[in-house]
């Protein structure tokens, strides 16, 4: 039997090996991954983070004006590199979605951002949780700066939210 | 004093604006509207004068979350209709924000889905904001009493979007219930993700 099994992996050994590399390649290719994070997980990551200001943003693949002010949150961060900031991007996809929508979505845009898809089952809970005043549209951005919080439960530009960002 | 007297006046306006879109809560009373329907008549409370109250639900073509509850909402119409409480859907979407939001794209989705409910055109989101409907769907429970029309509860429709859950808590269908039965609603209140009621930019 196990000879056999050897016998037939040295047949198709070119093919796996191309396979492998094959593999590889669009794992290097693509090294953005999307984490399952529940909101002790998110505030554990803020309050551990080595960063002073975190902009938290709440997305959807399904959610048009999400997927519109995406690249904003791309360009905060990739002007602000040499600031204490980081941007965290938390999808409140279905968890069923992560990976044939999630994933995908964000391969394709090519998005540099952490990315999170909130693993969180009751709305009821994790809404208020986020904050108080927020009713559940998305898109929705929480910025974090030490003790301060401010919730803004709205679309925005770049400039506005260079503003927001100026303003903590 | 010229300036205090600015800014006094622009707090107050700011109050306004802010107090214009904060979501009526239980207990408040729910305003009247007459707005059009997509057969082209009008609707409002009284166009049901044996209703014992309203199932409100601020509702839109295009979100993934208002189409995954476009079923349920026709079957909540199905079932409590006939008991006294009847679906009012109003789209609060500004159609020059959200083109799919049309009143002929209204017309052509109830008549696809055969809406037995009406399907009401928010012309400048005047009852949405009475309202404070802050996303789709949102839906309001409205019960007639002798002091008028009450908001008895706000919130989602169940606790389940995606719609696999056997075991999902039927929000909307329980403050129903109590209500037929001369009782306060145990919850009066939940939230739930949906997509945001679209407005033109401001300028």
């Amino acid at each position: 039997m196990r000879n056999k099994f050897f016998n037939g992996m040295m047949k198709i050994q070119k093919k796996a090996i191309y396979a492998f590399l094959f593999l590889a390649f669009s794992f290097s290719a693509y090294s953005q991954n999307v984490k399952l994070l529940n909101i002790d997980q998110l505030n554990e990551r803020v309050k551990n983070g080595k960063d002073s200001t975190y902009v938290v943003n709440f997305w959807a693949t399904w959610c048009a004006p999400c997927i519109k002010e995406l690249p904003h949150f791309e360009k905060l961060q990739a002007d602000n590199k040499s600031e204490k900031v980081k941007v965290l991007l938390v999808s409140v996809d279905f968890k069923s979605k992560l990976s044939s929508a999630v994933v995908p979505f964000v391969k394709r845009k090519n998005l540099k951002n952490e990315i999170f898809l909130l693993n969180e089952s009751s709305p009821q809970e994790y809404i208020d949780r986020i904050d108080p005043s927020w009713s559940g549209s998305i898109p929705a951005t929480l910025f974090i700066k030490g003790d301060k919080r401010k919730f803004v439960e709205s679309e925005f530009t770049y400039e506005q939210l260079l503003t927001e960002y100026k303003k903590l | 004093m010229k300036k205090i007297i600015l800014l006094v006046m622009l707090a107050f306006s700011a109050f306004l604006s802010q107090a214009q879109n904060a979501t009526l809560k239980a207990g408040d009373t729910a305003p009247d509207f007459k707005l059009k329907n997509v057969d082209g008549k009008e609707v409002s409370f009284n166009s049901f004068p044996k209703a014992k109250g309203y199932i409100v639900v601020f509702t839109c073509n295009t979100c993934p979350y208002a189409v995954g509850y476009e079923q349920r909402i026709i079957d909540l119409d199905n079932k409590f209709r006939p008991q006294g409480y009847p679906v009012i859907a109003i789209n609060p979407n500004d159609p020059e924000a959200s083109t799919a939001d049309t009143f002929d794209k209204m017309q052509e989705l109830a008549k696809n889905k055969k809406y037995p409910f009406p399907y009401l055109f928010d012309a400048g989101q005047k009852v949405t904001d009475q309202y404070g409907a802050k996303r789709t769907p949102h839906l309001f429970i409205v019960s007639k009493t002798a002091k008028g029309n009450v908001v008895e509860y706000v919130g989602a429709i169940d606790n389940d979007p995606e719609g696999n859950n056997a075991q999902k808590t039927k929000y909307a269908e329980d403050v129903i219930a109590s209500l037929k039965s001369n009782q306060k609603p145990a919850i009066t209140q939940t939230k739930e993700i949906g997509c945001t009621v679209k407005r033109k930019a401001k300028a």
